[in-house]
């Protein structure tokens, strides 16, 4: 079960990582207009 | 700061062209290698005694193949292919990009050098020896200084959706190989495992099933989510649905790995873990396949005379299938049936051919003539035939191994009256015979649609220009 020694402490860090990513997206303005940003894409 | 990239007028579809090309020729390579296994597994008189020809050494170059060669290049295509476009910048890292094309077609080569004589570190879709995991990590942090980069550098504030499914892939796969790739060399070409015994084990199958979470799954909803809106012309059904199933899907992927260590040495709690989350995991993964067929709403004629769009629609329909049959296989009971069986190869399939192999071909018709300035491939009615025998082809196979494993499970399970087990193993793989010709035929088809898709490939690049695309400049905000 050594293995848990690695990977718990890992999937912990991946978690912050996760937080980390979902706070930068909602506060630095990722979602501000959702519904335009689907139809963008097909501007190009 | 001021970037290379983001002075630069055109995109860089030089690496895409090249990665969209060798996706369909590793695609029919894989699917070959993968007719052959199966021709040797009904009859193994094909594996002629000669070692390099062996089944054995055969099937991981037939999955290293079509995972990482035709699955990888297509990921590389389709995310530098969609990152540019919807970052409205240059790919960041001119040579880096470049490296990140030849030195992928090395590693593909070293595989196909190196598992038919005979080197494997044993660890399945983490085969390859030591060195040649040196070389991936090489390419594995380029391709996310290349990427990452040219997000940061973007010119659109808003980062799509199908960035942030490409950017999970990257980042997880990094993270995947490099701690189950762990091994001390021995020798040139051996290694042993950093772990050992059932400890090895759950290490291989969290790899094992994040390879498909992240690498088969992540990347190719990356592909989906920009391919489907553009070619039926719609935006995505729910963006708020594609974020939200975003994260719930890279977060519960992570924890399904033990089912495939149902009944094993492996602790019961960590068995009941991995059958727990691989049976929430159907919600995010339901959550893309409708985001995605959605987007049809109110498009639906479509599909009568786009085979392309067809493509890609009938793609989510097996990824909803696969992704249903797995968390019921995940259950330890349905499991105590199915673990061994070809039940197991049949899901696999269903995933792959049905929803890896016909979102990468839709996505890939999509962009190749866009690459060469055409319109549209050569042939539509090549589309269409290739979407025909494909279909066909996978319900074949899967039909053809749904029964052949049901079928051994109930056959190695079965006891008579006096507690004797009622057939040996040699009887069973017997009455597997005429499944195992089945799933052949079906493979085949799924090969010879994949080479009419050659044939139109090779028209369309030749009968068009390497086109070279100017980034537009009315962008929203910066």
């Amino acid at each position: 079960m050594d293995i848990l020694y690695l990977l718990v402490p890992l999937s912990v860090v991946l978690v912050f990582f996760i937080i980390g990513g979902i706070w930068w997206a909602i506060y630095r303005g990722q979602f501000e207009d959702v519904d335009k940003e689907g139809e963008r894409i097909l501007k190009d | 700061m001021a970037f290379v990239n983001s002075q630069a007028t055109t995109y860089n579809d030089k690496v895409v062209r090249q990665f969209a090309i060798m996706t369909v020729v590793w695609g029919v390579v894989g699917m070959l290698v993968g007719v052959i296994i199966a021709a040797q597994l009904a009859w193994p008189e094909l594996n002629l005694g000669i070692e390099y020809l062996s089944f054995g050494r055969l099937r991981p170059l037939h999955t290293n193949a079509v995972i990482f060669a035709f699955g990888g290049c297509g990921l590389f295509a389709t995310s530098y292919y969609v990152v540019q476009r919807t970052c409205q910048v240059r790919l960041f890292g001119e040579k880096l990009a470049a490296f990140t094309f030849w030195g992928w077609q090395i590693v593909i080569l070293s595989a196909a050098i190196s598992l038919p004589l005979g080197f494997t570190s044993g660890k399945e879709y983490a085969e390859l020896e030591w060195p040649i995991d040196i070389l991936i990590t090489v390419i594995w942090v380029s391709y996310a200084i290349v990427f990452f980069g040219t997000v940061g550098t973007r010119k659109v504030k808003h980062i799509y959706v199908a960035n942030w499914f490409f950017g999970a892939f990257i980042l997880a796969v990094a993270l995947l190989h490099l701690v189950n790739s762990a091994a001390i060399p021995v020798g040139a070409m051996k290694s042993y495992s950093a772990y050992a015994g059932v400890q090895d084990a759950m290490v291989q199958w969290w790899y094992g099933h994040n390879a498909v979470g992240f690498f088969l799954t992540a990347g190719f909803l990356g592909m989906m989510y920009y391919f489907i809106p553009k070619q039926a012309g719609r935006p995505v059904y729910s963006y708020r649905l594609s974020i939200v199933h975003f994260w719930a899907l890279i977060f519960t992927y992570m924890w399904a790995g033990p089912h495939h260590l149902h009944y094993t040495a492996l602790p019961d709690w960590t068995q009941s873990v991995g059958m727990v989350f691989s049976l929430i995991l159907l919600a995010p993964s339901w959550g893309g396949m409708i985001n995605g067929i959605m987007t049809l709403s109110g498009a639906w004629h479509k599909l009568r005379d786009d085979p392309i769009l067809r493509f890609l629609i009938v793609s989510l329909s097996f990824y909803g299938m696969s992704t249903f049959e797995g968390p019921m296989m995940s259950i330890k009971t349905v499991n105590a049936l199915s673990h061994f069986t070809d039940w197991t190869i049949g899901h696999v399939h269903s995933g792959a051919l049905g929803w890896v192999g016909m979102v990468t071909m839709g996505s890939m018709y999509y962009l190749i003539p866009k690459l060469f300035g055409q319109k549209e491939m050569y042939s539509i009615k090549a589309i269409e035939i290739h979407f025909y025998t494909a279909t066909i082809g996978i319900v074949l196979y899967i039909a053809a191994l749904w029964i052949s494993g049901v079928m051994q499970g109930l056959m190695w399970r079965s006891i008579n009256a006096d507690g004797t087990l009622t057939y040996t193993f040699v009887e069973s793989v017997k009455a597997s015979f005429p499944f195992y010709v089945l799933r052949l035929i079906g493979g085949l088809l799924y090969l010879i649609g994949m080479v009419i898709m050659l044939w139109n490939t090779v028209k369309t690049a030749t009968s068009g220009r390497a086109a070279t695309v100017t980034i537009p400049t009315n962008v929203a905000h910066a």
